[in-house]
């Protein structure tokens, strides 16, 4: 076997790897953060500061019996967990994690690039696999054959088409700054500092790393709010809702199955924040005190700046999630057709006239 | 033998999908077929190297199409099985006539070139970089009359089933 095969074997165990040990620190940490800002202790018995708690809810789950509703329909059923799965394992295939490695092994050197796929429409694959994760919602709503998932299945797909239409006109200025559809490309087009030909603010923005939050921050903005409601985050969670609809899509699911669903939503949310960071903050960029650390480190620096900057955000959406009250079904559907895509529409002209102005001139001169 | 298996496996997938929607007695099932169906296509299209119209096909076809689809059987509630009396006469003799006529097209195509059906990819002259950037320069160069005609006609239907959908309010029958 070619040493691609082999990369390509070991890079989605890795991925696989990682996304679980991290979903089991990002409960823990979501439940900690929550608990904190509404005056609790959160879980403290189970493990140090209670982190093996999620470990422990998780073999509780596994050992559970899973129950077929009688009116279910079977396939469907025992379908949509792992359509909640698939998309989410594919879209942390795309972010770059660093800038990739030499690695030397039998006198061989390899040029090793931290990214499971960096294909030239990243972007495009990225709306594309997210858009096939809301059908997971929608067949396990339709096929437990119950009342409130049903209406939690019904209200992901309005919601989901809504916001994707917005998250995806969000994205386009930043295509149209950066020059590039790869997310490797857009990464290395943030790096450096922002400059200006106007020499006072120059002095002054100079300091500002080349991030697209700044250039692009309406952008960001539209961007964020419509990426919590993609991943059916607080406050846009009707699609749980659990004071109306008992659970929402999951309600009919219990044991491993409502594990799959538990897992698939907290690496959604995982992999937005990573993305959000790719696209605005620069991704893995950052300094990487080379000569100072130990070389090690120093290499791992990149991926570590990325991690800290997804935990940020991470730690925006448990904030949000523990202030702010759920939108009512007709807030929602406004904001994102009446407020979401007309501002980004506009900003998306603007963009476009300015980095045409900036690229070819005025057009009377 | 990779790129045998990576055309076989979703071909086949592609074919599986297409008798779901054909067969299968349930409309939501129907649908996820079709998911299937073009799921698999774009696949298909990414091991021919063109993986921007692979992308465009997962996200407008399979993601927001057909959720459409699936919201709109979900909420009129069509999910019980079809009627699979025959409405026309003689419909089952019509179609595998047809049928018939096909396989015995292909068939012949096929022993005409001595069995030889070229599986192997052909080797793209472009380059992968730039796929988007060309389309997009033949499309608002030479192309940018139909494209905008297109898109007049997509907005010319959008709005006849507003209009034909919409209940106007009628004001003179209560005066």
């Amino acid at each position: 076997m070619s040493a691609e095969i082999i990369l390509a074997l070991i890079k989605p165990l890795l991925v696989l790897g990682l996304l679980l040990t991290n979903t089991i620190i990002l409960i823990w940490l979501e439940r900690k953060v929550v608990a904190g800002m509404q005056s609790r202790v959160g879980p403290d018995r189970a493990g140090p500061f209670g982190i093996l708690q999620t470990l422990a809810d998780a073999i509780k789950l596994l050992l559970k019996e899973q129950i077929l509703p009688m009116k279910a329909d079977k396939a469907m059923y025992l379908l949509a967990p792992i359509i909640a799965l698939v998309p989410s394992f594919l879209i942390f295939m795309i972010i770059p994690l660093g800038p990739g490695f030499e690695l030397t092994l039998g006198g061989e050197t390899k040029f090793i690039d931290m990214v499971g796929a960096d294909i030239n429409v990243g972007v495009l694959f990225f709306l594309a696999i997210s858009s096939l994760a809301v059908y997971s919602v929608v067949l396990a709503g339709w096929s437990s054959g119950s009342k409130y998932p049903l209406l939690g299945g019904v209200r992901a797909s309005a919601q989901m088409i809504s916001y994707e239409a917005a998250m995806g006109l969000s994205l386009v200025p930043v295509i149209l700054y950066s020059g590039s559809m790869s997310m490797t490309k857009i990464v290395e087009s943030q790096a450096g500092n922002l400059s200006s030909t106007i020499p006072i603010v120059d002095s002054i923005v100079s300091f500002i790393p080349n991030w697209n939050i700044f250039p692009q921050f309406l952008a960001f903005g539209i961007f964020f709010v419509a990426s919590i409601a993609e991943v059916n985050r607080a406050p846009f969670d009707l699609v749980e809702a659990e004071q109306e609809l008992v659970g929402g899509f999951h309600t009919e699911y219990s044991g491993f199955r409502f594990a799959m669903f538990f897992l698939a939503e907290y690496i959604n949310m995982f992999n937005m924040c990573a993305i959000t960071a790719t696209f605005f903050l620069g991704g893995w960029l950052g300094p990487t005190f080379e000569g100072v650390l130990p070389q090690f480190l120093s290499a791992l620096m990149p991926t570590i700046w990325l991690g800290l900057k997804t935990f940020g955000l991470l730690f925006v959406y448990f904030w949000i999630r523990a202030t702010l009250p759920r939108l009512r079904y007709d807030q929602l559907m406004e904001l994102g057709w009446k407020r979401l895509i007309p501002i980004s529409l506009i900003w998306l002209m603007l963009s476009a006239i300015v980095l045409g102005i900036r690229d070819f001139g005025l057009p009377w001169s | 033998m990779i790129e045998l298996l990576l055309f076989a496996i979703p071909a086949s997938l592609l074919i599986l999908g297409a008798l779901i929607v054909v067969f299968a007695k349930n409309p939501v099932h129907n649908a996820m077929g079709l998911v299937l169906t073009l799921t698999s296509l774009a696949i298909l299209y990414i091991t021919l190297n063109a993986t921007f119209v692979a992308m465009v096909q997962m996200l407008v076809y399979a993601g927001a199409v057909m959720t459409l689809f699936l919201f709109v059987i979900m909420m009129i509630g069509v999910d019980k099985p079809e009627q699979t009396k025959e409405q026309i006469k003689g419909q089952k003799l019509l179609i595998s006539g047809t049928l018939i006529l096909l396989v015995s097209v292909v068939v012949f195509i096929g022993l005409q070139n001595g069995l030889n059906w070229n599986l192997l990819f052909p080797q793209s002259e472009i380059s992968l970089e730039g796929t988007p950037a060309i389309l997009a320069s033949a499309l608002f160069t030479s192309w940018v009359f139909p494209f905008e005609i297109i898109s007049i006609l997509l907005i010319v239907a959008t709005t006849a089933a507003i209009a034909l959908a919409y209940e106007f309010k009628q004001s003179s029958d209560n005066d």
